[in-house]
């Protein structure tokens, strides 16, 4: 079906409880949701824990999920984000007491088997790279770490990397290559990749005001199943759309960089904290004005190169802040978004009635 | 924390009379800015044993409502430019504001501007909601907070 053609809505498929206090970040695990394996996902909450949802195996995508786990007693502040590892076995949770915890998923059980200690204060992001082979977090103290996963879950970190001048808010790996992008209350996104003579990581690339980068925070990037183009979204109320030249670096060691595309400014009025690109293209958006909004590449041609328009609104999908909105990787159109109300939603983007 | 007083002679006014407000119903929804001035006047300043009205720190203007976009603006002026209590008054807004509205209701919070010599900069942390988290689950902050609001109660 084209996108292009047709309403579209946003159906609400499940609404979660459990949680506490405030959802701050869900996670898909990749390696569920097909081949006759339940779609799983973990959230994270100011209640210190982590809980684990699972699809029952009945009915197709608008069957239920149920809370299979709870992680507790591990976290003594609010856990900010997790990530699973690329094989599911692993996952990695952040939190607001400096450690990132990695927990194994065995069966129905999740055995916390490594706590990584370094950060300075409240950790705020993690991120596996593509092959599982690092992990990287982030934090109020403003550095970015880069740990090395080594037999028998023992973490090393490799790198500590210090750049940015404040808080760094999420940290994601490209999904292709071994490079690091990070985000920050600094406005800026910095990308960060390993030199081929010393193996030191640095930092290749700062997309700030002078490359039209935003003009505050910015809390979330996300890119497209291509791997050639990202998106940012900031307390500055616009969403940025970044693309980098595709062709595969041949001989050369040299970095290919980020250019500004195209800011959608004008669909938000309050500080978007999450934003994630869909295999399929649509990008979603959380906001602090309780909606969900969801955006589409123009293919109308119009004008020189891409543009960017919103396709639905949907106002009031949780009755506070929006946190974190999450495409499941194996469902295309199915959604799951976090917030401050301590619910999970999960949606289904469908042609509208 | 300095063991010095920030502000050693602060200018104490006297407290506002009070006119007895009735139960006054607007409708359910509609938040009355005097309401949450009455709410948030007697916040105790963390350095001195005055409200944050007998400062001048607040005022019955340092609030605004705009009903139809659901948003609450507090404007406070510290009562030095170089006040560094500015994050921690800031944040006993914020501890005291927290259960009060119709969760639909978005605050921001703010000095006044021109009150503050790193107004953009202690704007900023006032109204990022992760750094403002983070803050109160550090136990001394959060003592400190609570002090300062609930000192007219004991």
């Amino acid at each position: 079906m084209d996108l292009l053609e047709g309403n579209l809505e946003l159906k609400e498929i499940q609404k979660l409880e459990g949680h506490t206090d405030r959802v701050w970040s869900v996670a898909w695990n990749p390696a569920t949701g097909a081949a006759g394996i339940p779609a799983m996902f973990a959230s994270c909450s100011g209640d210190k824990t982590v809980r684990i949802w699972q699809q029952t195996p009945s009915a197709r995508c608008s069957a239920s999920f149920e809370c299979k786990a709870v992680l507790e007693e591990t976290h003594n502040r609010t856990v900010r984000s997790c990530a699973w590892s690329p094989s599911g076995k692993l996952l990695a949770t952040a939190s607001f007491d400096a450690t990132t915890a990695i927990w194994e998923h065995i069966g129905d059980d999740f055995e916390c088997v490594s706590t990584l200690e370094g950060h300075e204060n409240e950790v705020k992001s993690v991120s596996w790279n593509a092959s599982g082979s690092l992990l990287a977090t982030c934090s109020r103290d403003k550095s970015v770490w880069i740990w090395e996963v080594q037999p028998g879950n023992e973490f090393e970190c490799v790198a500590v990397l210090q750049g940015h001048t404040q808080d760094v808010k999420m940290v994601k790996w490209h999904p292709f290559m071994d490079v690091l992008f990070s985000c920050s209350y600094d406005n800026t996104v910095k990308v960060w990749a390993e030199d081929g003579d010393t193996d030191d990581w640095h930092c290749v690339q700062t997309l700030g005001e002078p490359n039209n980068g935003h003009t505050s925070t910015v809390w979330a990037l996300s890119f497209n199943s291509t791997g050639d183009k990202m998106v940012t979204c900031s307390d500055d109320l616009t969403l940025k759309i970044w693309e980098t030249d595709s062709r595969i670096p041949q001989e050369t060691d040299g970095y290919m960089p980020w250019r500004h595309l195209s800011t959608l400014t004008g669909y938000h009025d309050r500080t978007i904290f999450s934003v994630h690109w869909s295999s399929e293209g649509v990008i979603a958006s959380g906001a602090a004005d309780d909606a969900i909004r969801l955006f589409i590449e123009n293919k109308d041609g119009l004008v020189d190169g891409p543009s960017y328009k919103m396709l639905l609104k949907k106002e009031k999908a949780h009755d506070m802040d929006v946190n974190s909105v999450q495409w499941s990787p194996k469902e295309q159109r199915l959604l799951a978004s976090a917030s401050d109300d301590g619910t999970i939603k999960i949606w289904e983007m469908v042609p509208s009635s | 924390m300095t063991l010095g007083l920030i502000n050693a002679n602060p200018i104490v006014h006297a407290k506002k009379e009070r006119i007895a407000r009735t139960e006054d119903l607007h409708g359910d929804d509609a938040v009355d800015p005097l309401d949450i001035y009455d709410f948030v006047r007697d916040i105790r300043d963390p350095e001195h044993p005055y409200s944050l009205e007998q400062l001048s720190v607040l005022s019955e203007e340092s609030i605004t409502v705009d009903e139809k976009l659901g948003r609450i603006l507090i404007t406070f002026t510290p009562t030095i430019q170089h006040c560094s209590m500015a994050t921690i008054i800031g944040l006993c807004l914020r501890v005291k504001l927290m259960n009060y509205f119709p969760s639909h209701f978005k605050v921001d919070i703010k000095v006044a501007p021109g009150s503050h010599a790193n107004e953009e900069s202690v704007n900023k942390q006032l109204n990022d909601k992760e750094r403002v988290a983070a803050a109160l689950e550090n136990p001394n902050l959060r003592q400190l907070v609570d002090e300062c609001i609930y000192s007219n109660e004991l």
